[in-house]
């Protein structure tokens, strides 16, 4: 953990979708009971939630979601984007989301994996968008820049997004995962490296990390499956975060990670039985990919809000009339900057 | 000097629609049967008849005897650099031809001049000899590296497992190569970009004594690389990165000709860039023509540091020049009608000469090797264009 990164500059999110979080708690107690948590509660869900003593933390409510943001909006917390609230109502630097299906991983040793201190120091050491490192994180204890990169990149940017990645069950989509059952990811990479510039990538919201002060409106609820469901098959809301996110990062100046920390997701789910869901988000990613491949923001977008309200009106314009689901996600992304402008503490900070 | 974000993809967006197949039915889309988890994992094919290793050396190659488990049912091309006098001992047992300055001369004749001398840049004379599909280069001071396990690297298998599979340039998979066993495309991940494109160009790693420029050295002498990280995968297209020719493999008949490796050594202001150029050209072309280039796995062991103020004074005039090669080769916009790597080449080399001349005249003379170059590798190669449409070489 980076000596100058105080705990309370770190809020923990975590979207509750299963009741009993006693065993994810008790799991993740010795990493996460130093800081403070933001549990929020899928408004959909029936169950009373079971969290053990001994944590700091605030829990968030269907009540408490309504009250804030009113019972109309509030719908677009459900699912797996009941964590976008937590994100909201944050007031910290950093934030570091893992899904509830995750334990902490342990590394290559045999030795337990603190996620959270690997997130922060992804976030806190320069990212390296502009010139590729064969060495990866240049950063690193034990690394460097090769020869061959040049002086002037070598201070880097600031980065805004650390994506972690998982151990055992990988976030596969439903058909892969159906067509290879029993195949579980045991390969545990000992890098982390900077996603270059124009590069997109699947941002998976299972094991993210992210400056809020300086990139927090970007991470949005906004394109929601017609046949969304409660399992990371059966969803593509944070793919469509993602791409936002790195296409803002992008004209803002911002690195986005990717790589260690890993996390040790559990099995859950069913994935032939996702199948039937899922194809509607497969399909999507064809238009979606090319269309953020090529959206350019304007030199006028100098803050995340902006530059969020731009990729808004490109949906808009572009995607919109290609299918409905687009059109309801731009105007998603409209409502949520204003949402963010009057819940969230002000960001307006340009990026580095 | 900060770099703004000047690069542009060469053309948005990055699927080119004549290539976007309508979606495929479940089974079709995903990677080949071949990878369900029934099947067995197929061998690595040797490939001991289209593959030539191209080393160079001034000294001797006493390094071969640990790589000959690996490397003797290949063809060997020796580039002996330095002294021709000189008598380079090649051990028992291996395949090879041996080429020194008296015969690259011989060869070349005038165009000779294009091939550095006292420098390792003189290797890729071999790669413009060699007949064969493949070329696997390596440093005579890279040994075999073991793996977590304590296991040998096999660096050849490794690197014909990454040129014989897919690269995937153009959406990033955060679980690294999607053709490895044990790991596949994210969600996330268009059908539509899953079959890859053919790989130009497999770039591996070294444990050890990492390939730092000279003042890192001379900052951190002792650090050593001793992550092995185990994982391969493909630089998106329109990134940049340092090629580093020490463990390096690439298919010969696709990109044979953009792998120059300049003028450096005797006569020259500058050393220890000829692999960064050749890497800054070779991608450039690769994402115009649609190949990939894939960086990671296999580790060497390498052995040798090389003296950091000799490497300084090679250097210098590259760590400043580069800050001028970056954004050019970032902004570098191949035409439409260069289809073949060759018609690439040229025209790269004559931006070269247009826009770097003014930095150095060492540039225009540069410019003008890349052209004598390619007419020599024509020459020595006639058998035509290489062009873009090359089918995929056999995958896993």
């Amino acid at each position: 953990m980076s000596l100058s990164i105080k705990d309370d500059e770190i809020d923990i999110v975590i979207g509750a979708l299963r009741p009993d979080l006693t065993s994810f708690m008790n799991e993740w107690r010795t990493i996460f009971s130093r800081f403070h948590l933001i549990i929020v509660k899928d408004p959909d869900l029936k169950e009373e939630l079971k969290i053990p003593e001994g944590f700091n933390l605030d829990v968030y409510k269907k009540p408490d979601i309504d009250r804030v943001v009113g019972t109309s909006t509030s719908t677009i917390f459900s699912g797996y984007s009941c964590r976008y609230f937590g994100y909201l109502v944050s007031r910290k630097k950093y934030i570091i989301s893992v899904d509830d299906d995750c334990y902490p991983a342990k590394d290559n040793k045999g030795i337990l994996v603190d996620a959270v201190a690997q997130h922060i120091t992804n976030l806190t050491t320069p990212a390296t968008p502009f010139f590729f490192n064969t060495l990866y994180d240049p950063f690193t204890e034990g690394a460097d820049f090769v020869r061959g990169y040049p002086f002037s990149l070598r201070s880097g940017v600031q980065c805004a997004l650390s994506c972690g990645l998982w151990l055992n069950l990988a976030d596969y989509d439903a058909p892969t995962q159906a067509l290879k059952p029993e195949e579980r990811n045991s390969r545990y990479v000992d890098a982390v490296l900077t996603v270059p510039a124009r590069t997109l990538m699947p941002i998976s919201g299972i094991n993210i990390a992210f400056n809020r002060e300086v990139i927090g409106p970007a991470l949005l609820p906004s394109l929601r499956l017609g046949g969304e469901g409660k399992f990371r098959w059966e969803t593509m809301e944070d793919i469509w975060s993602g791409m936002c996110v790195k296409v803002v990062c992008d004209h803002l100046g911002l690195g986005v990670k990717t790589g260690m920390p890993y996390v040790w997701r559990n099995d859950r789910g069913d994935a032939i039985a996702s199948l039937r869901k899922e194809w509607e988000g497969v399909k999507l990613m064809e238009e979606v990919v090319p269309f953020f491949q090529s959206v350019r923001l304007s030199r006028e977008a100098t803050t995340t809000e902006d530059c969020v309200a731009e990729v808004a009106n490109v949906v808009k314009e572009q995607l919109g009339s290609k299918d409905p689901m687009f059109a309801r996600a731009a105007k998603a992304m409209v409502d949520w900057v204003k949402l963010w402008k009057s819940v969230g503490s002000s960001t307006s900070s340009p990026g580095a | 000097m900060l770099f703004p974000p000047l690069y542009k993809p060469p053309f948005p967006p990055f699927l080119p629609s004549h290539t976007r197949p309508s979606i495929p039915s479940p089974c079709f889309a995903l990677k080949s049967p071949s990878f369900s988890p029934m099947a067995t994992v197929s061998p690595t094919p040797l490939l001991k008849d289209e593959l030539d290793i191209v080393i160079p050396t001034i000294r001797n190659l006493d390094f071969l005897e640990m790589w000959r488990p690996f490397f003797q049912p290949y063809h060997l091309i020796i580039v002996q650099d330095g002294d021709p006098t000189k008598t380079i001992k090649v051990p028992e047992g291996f395949d090879y031809e041996l080429y020194n300055r008296n015969d690259i001369n011989r060869i070349l004749g005038p165009k000779a001049s294009c091939i550095s001398f006292k420098d390792s840049a003189c290797r890729c004379f071999g790669y413009m000899v060699s007949k064969k599909k493949y070329i696997y280069t390596i440093d005579d001071d890279c040994f075999v590296a073991k793996d977590p396990s304590g296991k040998d690297i096999n660096a050849l298998e490794q690197h014909i497992q990454n040129l014989l599979s897919p690269s995937t340039p153009f959406f990033f998979n955060t679980l690294y190569d999607p053709y490895r066993s044990g790991a596949d495309f994210v969600r996330g991940y268009p059908f539509s970009l899953r079959e890859g494109v053919p790989t130009a160009v497999s770039h591996g790693l070294w444990l050890n004594i990492p390939d730092y420029d000279a003042p890192t050295q001379l900052v951190k002498p002792l650090e050593r690389n001793t992550r092995y990280v185990d994982a391969i995968m493909t630089i998106p297209k329109g990134t940049l990165f340092p090629m580093c020719g020490m463990n390096l493999a690439f298919n010969r008949e696709l990109i044979g000709p953009a792998m120059y490796f300049g003028l450096m050594g005797d006569g020259q202001p500058i050393g220890r860039y000829d692999d960064m150029w050749a890497g800054w050209c070779t991608k450039v072309i690769c994402d115009h023509l649609g190949w990939g280039v894939k960086t990671g796995l296999p580790y060497i062991w390498h052995s040798k540091a090389s003296n950091p103020f000799v490497n300084l004074k090679k250097e210098y005039k590259g760590i400043y020049w580069q800050e001028e090669l970056i954004p050019f080769f970032q902004s570098v916009a191949l035409p439409k009608d260069c289809t073949t790597v060759q018609k690439c080449y040229i025209e790269i080399s004559k931006q070269v000469k247009a826009k770097l001349g003014k930095v150095d005249d060492y540039f225009n003379k540069l410019a003008d090797a890349m052209v004598t170059w390619i007419e020599a590798w024509d020459e020595l190669n006639p058998s035509g264009d290489i062009s873009a449409k090359i089918p995929n070489g056999a995958s896993k």
